[in-house]
């Protein structure tokens, strides 16, 4: 039953060179077999309309070389890393300074973050791509609530962030409702569409639960596309008002904030707004959820994800606690969507497609499940290293998938994959040796 | 609280009818389990010893029959209200919590109920007094434990619920002998110590009968037999069919 079993861990296999070198060669064969005719040779439709080849054997070299020379890294880095599920022995240096990065990593990020628009205040780019990485942030922490807290699999998140923007860019361009009073309303419909998703899905599990949410996140976004007369259709909503700070606008008016603060306008500012608000909506995410971690209700979303059964077996309400996990989920969802219709201006269904889901539920699996560190280094990497590697061109997908592979490989349980307990020892000795004293005597 | 403090027995089942489908697990169950006792349903594989047990908590749920607990009538009421009104079960196969903690895993038995801090701190030292080897697992990871402290933690669970009634199904599956020994005698300290009533389906009939106070035999969805624990052990039905030639699969 144990899921860990101790091994003995096994004697290094330091397999000598000969051994390296044939694997070499033959990963360099099948490399050689594949490529000849994918790289290799090269057709085009002619000038006649009929087919022309050439060859490429330059480039067919260059790759199964690269392929040998790999081969012989990766088997290097074997050895040295050691098989991937044994015990390793670090040497105490490396694990104090580890354990001091891991206990200081996450009050650095956030320090970090927080001086983001201080020292990149010239840089636009850089604002902009923070602010889309928050975005991320709050979307992965947003659903690892119910994918890592709860273990329902859900590959139709996006719905909600869908429903979170539609919310508010139809209040705020039919009704003038500021962004604030749309913001906890955008939260409450997309929590509301989290339990209608909720009801059906029940009595499913896994794969079985996976296809409906893909199924629900789909229809969403046909409904959006189809009703024109509400929604716009594929034209989607333009004007959509920028939030206020409080009902002080932040453009180049004289009742605008640059105005009354007596400082020039800049643009920029608006930028460092929206910074701070999703920053501000990504710490309440994770606020919460850690304190809902520690409350009755997210032990039993965690207890959820372990044992169904066992949760019937205490008397837990297995149908609300999984409604809950949908609603919470689901209302933060939708006020990251609040945050981008208003963000973006403009709105299209095109921006609530699969793909969306899929790169969240990416974030939130690469991380870790349930780990919130994981979530936003995840979020951090994947959208970050998205941009970083824009040069790349059309080798940046192949890269990324390589990465992930690689992390599946060294890290199958996500870059953080321990779960912190969070029922603490020294808690409980307090109350027990309290009650040494008062109680049984 | 004694046996003879209460005129209606602590839970009794009449005519309990259940069934999967078109099979008909349970056909006219009739026990009763008074206060204060342990008492033994013993029977060979899938004679719905363990139906019976999920019956009375509720899924699955009885086709005819009643189930009274403390005089009222719980026949149709939903799982996790029945746990509400303090029966407490630890299911098949222990199903602890793997990931998550020893501590966190023994909250989570309270966490349905609605009892005050104290009462949890008092539940959490009782567990631990019972089961010394919680106490010093307690940040360790559930799944990380051996079979016999997954037992414990499985009762110590069930435990913190503070019930009034226990139903364990088969607590020693699986364990070493003297492990199993272990199991039983702290269903015996809790018996005696808390006057807590108990209702044990075991394969072990043995074990299960010299425990008991009272036992039930099960076949086939039917009680045929029912007496004292020293009774049953002595009837060379039950001899035959249980102990002596070794029990049958």
């Amino acid at each position: 039953m144990s899921a860990n079993p101790v091994r003995p861990s096994p004697a290094p296999q330091t397999s000598g060179a000969a051994f390296i070198f044939k694997k070499a060669l033959i990963s360099a064969g099948v490399a050689l077999v594949l490529f000849s005719l994918m790289i290799g040779v090269r057709t085009e439709a002619g000038p006649q309309g009929g087919l022309i080849y050439w060859t490429r054997f330059g480039d067919l070299a260059a790759l199964v070389a690269t392929v040998f020379g790999g081969s012989i890294i990766v088997e290097l880095l074997r050895q040295w890393w050691g098989p991937v599920d044994s015990e390793r022995i670090v040497p105490k240096p490396v694990q104090a300074a580890m354990s001091f990065a891991g206990r200081w990593l996450a009050p650095a990020l956030l320090v970090f973050a927080f001086l983001i628009p201080v020292i990149f205040y010239n840089q636009r780019y850089i604002l902009d791509l923070s602010i889309l990485v928050l975005t991320y942030v709050m979307l992965g922490w947003g659903l690892n609530v119910v994918v890592g807290l709860a273990g329902l699999l859900d590959l139709g998140y996006v719905a909600f962030y869908a429903v979170g923007a539609y919310s508010y860019a139809l209040l705020a361009t039919n009704f003038g409702l500021s962004f604030w009073v749309c913001l906890p309303l955008a939260g409450i419909l997309a929590a509301f569409w989290g339990v209608l998703l909720g009801f059906p899905v029940l009595r499913l599990r896994g794969d079985y639960l996976a296809i409906v949410t893909l199924a629900f996140g789909e229809i969403i976004r046909l409904v959006i596309i189809n009703w024109q007369s509400l929604t716009g259709g594929p034209n989607g909503v333009s004007g959509i008002p920028r939030p206020t700070l409080f009902g002080i606008p932040l453009d180049n008016s004289d009742d605008g904030l640059a105005a009354k603060l007596g400082i020039d306008f800049s643009p920029t500012h608006r930028i460092i707004f929206l910074f701070y608000l999703i920053l501000a909506l990504a710490l309440v995410t994770n606020w919460v959820t850690i304190r809902l971690r520690r409350l009755p209700i997210g032990r039993a979303w965690e207890a959820l994800r372990e044992d169904e059964v066992a949760c019937r077996a205490l008397g837990i309400n297995v149908t609300t606690t999984k409604l809950t996990a949908f609603a919470t989920g689901a209302m933060f969802g939708g006020f990251a969507g609040a945050f981008f219709a208003t963000r973006q201006g403009f709105i299209s269904p095109e921006s609530f497609t699969f793909q969306e889901s899929a790169l969240v539920l990416a974030i939130v699996v690469l991380g870790g499940m349930g780990s919130q560190l994981g979530v936003a280094l995840a979020a951090v990497t994947m959208i970050g290293g998205f941009e970083l590697f824009r040069g790349l061109d059309q080798y940046r997908m192949l890269f990324f998938g390589m990465a992930m592979v690689v992390l599946m490989i060294w890290r199958p349980r996500g870059l953080i994959g321990h779960r912190a307990p969070t029922v603490f020892l020294e808690r409980n000795q307090a109350i027990s040796s309290d009650l040494v004293k008062e109680g049984h005597g | 609280m004694s046996a003879a403090a209460t005129a209606t027995p602590l839970l009794a089942v009449r005519g309990l009818r259940a069934a999967y489908g078109k099979i008909e697990a349970l056909k006219g169950i009739d026990i009763e389990i008074n206060a204060g006792e342990i008492v033994a349903l013993i029977g060979a594989n899938g004679a719905g010893k363990s139906t019976l047990m999920m019956t009375i908590f509720g899924k699955p749920r009885a086709r005819a029959g009643r189930i009274e607990f403390d005089g009222h009538d719980i026949t149709g009421v939903p799982t996790h209200e029945i746990a509400r009104l303090r029966i407490a079960q630890s299911p098949e196969g222990r199903r602890i919590f793997p990931r998550m903690s020893v501590a966190e895993n023994l909250q989570m038995g309270a966490d349905a109920t609605d009892c005050s801090e104290a009462e949890r701190a008092a539940g959490l030292e009782r567990v631990y007094t019972l089961f010394p080897r919680l106490k010093e697992r307690i940040a360790q990871r559930g799944g990380t434990l051996s079979g016999g402290e997954q037992q414990m933690l499985a009762i110590g669970r069930a435990l913190m619920s503070r019930p009034r009634l226990l139903m364990l199904d088969e607590p020693s599956l699986g364990l070493a002998p003297l492990i199993a020994r272990q199991i039983f005698d702290a269903i015996r300290t809790l018996n005696r110590q808390d006057g807590l009533t108990v209702l044990i389906v075991e394969q072990n009939a043995n074990h299960a009968l010299k425990l008991a106070h009272r036992g039930y035999v099960m076949v086939n969805g039917l009680i045929t037999l029912a007496g004292t624990g020293a009774e049953l052990l002595q009837r060379p039905e039950i001899r035959a069919a249980y102990l002596e030639g070794g029990r049958r699969g």
